[in-house]
């Protein structure tokens, strides 16, 4: 694309690019002057410690504490090593572990099964430049802008046992968000309500960048609408499936604000975010047990970060 | 391509090209699928409004499905007993400058990223980006120990500590939204056109010139997105809010929600007026600023 001539050039260098690079970085700095590179110099490392200080050095800290016995209160010195009890001990000994695991995975599933293609098609719809497309449009997306724990108290009005709409409407009694049998699904139908209109969103916006050209093609061919976007519209969207793909992985694996306001994630509303939660400003401060579950959380979440910048990254050289 | 229905007036923008528009009993079929959609989006929004406008006597004596007992009683009553003011104070100190310095040392990473052309952008980008990814939680425990070992003076936190002080929450959630605004931004100053530096050099505009007076200038519609976009993001903040403060006047306004309910679990009326007054100041920039809003989710069409 249209760019720097000087990235090309670094390119076109193979893998043990370390070397040669810093040649040429020497190169060009030595064209700036002192000012300059002290100027350069702090408009990256002011930001750059903020981060690390207060995001990946505390990453690793979890790491590290989750092989140790600390309780958050004795000296750091007489922290003692103790491999991965505190893994076992979570798989084995937590009651709470498994059913987070299990909410989790709903969770995911809720929202990539259902409101991700329903987002899609939404989406699919909406950009036939319908009359009214904008008052659609807004009116799914609006959910967006509200924080998740507003819409934990919003939906609060429907599902209440004495004052909810469901129950006045269809006479039945049931405590939505406080049955743990059926809590979990009624947070999701609410988590749902807002990710649809993300997604929508997102592949609104993928669509426009769709080459008009290659569904003329299509319809030329004679190739029904369905079958333009199954075989021609949707392979081009790639980049935007996997970035979807990924927020949705993160999202679920994030959720915590609409499980806490309900009931700070207990009672069938167990996951993995809402118990390291509690186990560090609840009542019982477990810091290495925690920190075993945060663990878990930082893996899956690194591996789904790193396919999701692998793919913006490829995106942005091309 | 339509010939029959250009009389129409065009939607979405001059760059939207009105296709096919004869009105089938398929299409009547879409727009009737899309209204009930719709409407059942808007739903819940709409109950809370209209709950929030009844009194609680009305609706205990008739039930919610009833239309009557119209009153503005429960916003006063929820803007006193909650003491909104003093939060949405709280999230205008925490909110304003956190978005402020977000966008600031965002911007000057992602200059350096767009304007040179080093090996180590890449891994920068990486460390910025993945660090706007990361499950907040993850980091709860080591960030919670720091900040309360971490002491401030007494003028600026009276807990003398980053634990429940506005710093603590502005630095964290500054650290957070860079990320983001570091990938959109270094992608849009890449997109500007070289020969702007080399000017730049040949009239000997120092480093700082070049950010501050060159590029900074041109990013202006990405920075209104962005700044809209974290605006709404880091007010609607809930989770650092909720394990770094302690003091309840301190708290901002979305996460003071959690510690009212407590005051008001019986009267969903003034559940619904709090909910409501909560959501205000992020319609309105969502009425006002949609096209920024909407621009910025997808010009990096990835947040997560």
């Amino acid at each position: 694309m249209s760019d720097l001539p000087l990235i090309q050039a670094d390119r076109a260098v193979p893998p043990p690019a370390s070397t040669t690079s810093t040649g040429g970085r020497r190169r060009r700095l030595r064209l700036l002057s002192r000012t300059d590179r002290v100027v350069i110099t702090l408009m990256v490392l002011v930001p750059l410690l903020l981060v690390t200080g207060l995001v990946w050095l505390p990453a690793a800290a979890t790491v590290l504490l989750s092989g140790t016995n600390w309780d958050g209160i004795g000296p750091i010195n007489e922290i003692e090593f103790v491999g991965v009890r505190n893994y076992s001990d979570v798989v084995n000994i937590y009651p709470p572990f498994v059913p987070a695991i299990q909410h989790n995975l709903l969770w995911l599933a809720a929202l990539f099964v259902v409101a991700t293609p329903f987002g899609m098609f939404l989406a699919v719809l909406l950009d036939k430049e319908l009359r009214g497309g904008r008052f659609y449009q807004t009116a799914l997306y609006l959910p967006v802008v509200l924080s998740l724990a507003l819409i934990g108290f919003v939906w609060q009005l429907l599902y209440s046992r004495d004052q909810g709409l469901i129950n006045a409407v269809f006479g039945s009694s049931i405590d939505w968000y406080g049955d743990s049998s059926v809590n979990i699904w009624a947070v999701l139908i609410a988590s749902g309500w807002r990710h649809v209109g993300y997604i929508m969103l997102l592949y609104l916006a993928g669509l426009k960048g769709v080459d008009p050209s290659l569904r003329e093609a299509a319809a030329v061919d004679g190739a029904s609408e369905s079958r333009t976007f199954f075989r021609v519209v949707f392979p081009v969207l790639r980049p935007i499936n996997i970035i979807v793909l990924v927020v949705t992985v993160i999202e679920s694996l994030r959720a915590f604000d609409l499980v806490w306001v309900v009931n700070k994630g207990r009672n069938g509303l167990e996951l993995i975010s809402a118990l390291v939660t509690q186990n560090v400003v609840g009542e019982a401060s477990r810091i290495g047990f925690g920190s075993a579950l945060a663990t878990i959380m930082l893996i899956v979440s690194l591996v789904f970060i790193t396919i999701y910048l692998a793919t913006v990254m490829r995106e942005n050289r091309e | 391509m339509s010939t029959a229905t250009t009389t129409r007036r065009p939607e979405g923008g001059p760059d939207a090209q009105p296709r096919r528009r004869k009105l089938t009993p398929l299409r009547v079929l879409l727009h009737g699928f899309l209204i009930v959609v719709a409407l059942v989006w808007l739903f819940p929004i709409a109950w809370a409004v209209l709950t929030s406008l009844r009194s609680y006597d009305y609706t205990a004596a008739n039930g919610y499905v009833s239309f009557g007992g119209w009153t503005f009683d429960n916003y006063v009553t929820a803007w006193k007993t909650a003491e909104f003011g003093q939060h949405f104070l709280n999230s205008v100190y925490i909110t304003v400058p956190a978005v402020l310095l977000t966008l600031f040392l965002a911007s000057c990473v992602a200059f350096v990223i767009a304007r040179f052309s080093w090996k180590l952008n890449i891994v920068l980008l990486g460390v910025f980006t993945a660090a706007n990814l990361l499950p907040q939680q993850a980091l709860l425990i080591p960030l919670f120990r720091l900040f309360t070992e971490v002491p401030l003076p007494e003028f600026m936190s009276d807990s003398e500590l980053l634990y429940d002080s506005y710093w603590g929450l502005i630095l964290i959630n500054v650290a957070f939204q860079c990320g983001f605004c570091v990938f959109v931004l270094s992608n849009y100053m890449k997109a500007l056109p070289r020969d702007l530096y080399e000017a730049a050099m040949v009239d000997g505009a120092s480093i700082w010139r070049q950010y501050w007076q060159v590029t900074m200038p041109l990013c202006r519609p990405a920075l209104a997105a962005l700044a809209t976009l974290e605006v709404t993001w880091i007010y609607n903040e809930f989770f650092w809010a909720t394990v770094l403060m302690r003091t309840g006047d301190k708290f901002p306004v979305t996460s003071s929600l959690n510690n009212l309910r407590g005051e008001f679990f019986t009267d969903n009326n003034l559940v619904s007026a709090g909910s409501v007054l909560v959501a205000i100041p992020t319609l309105v920039i969502f009425f006002m600023l949609q096209r920024h809003f909407v621009r910025g989710l997808t010009l990096g069409a990835s947040k997560g």
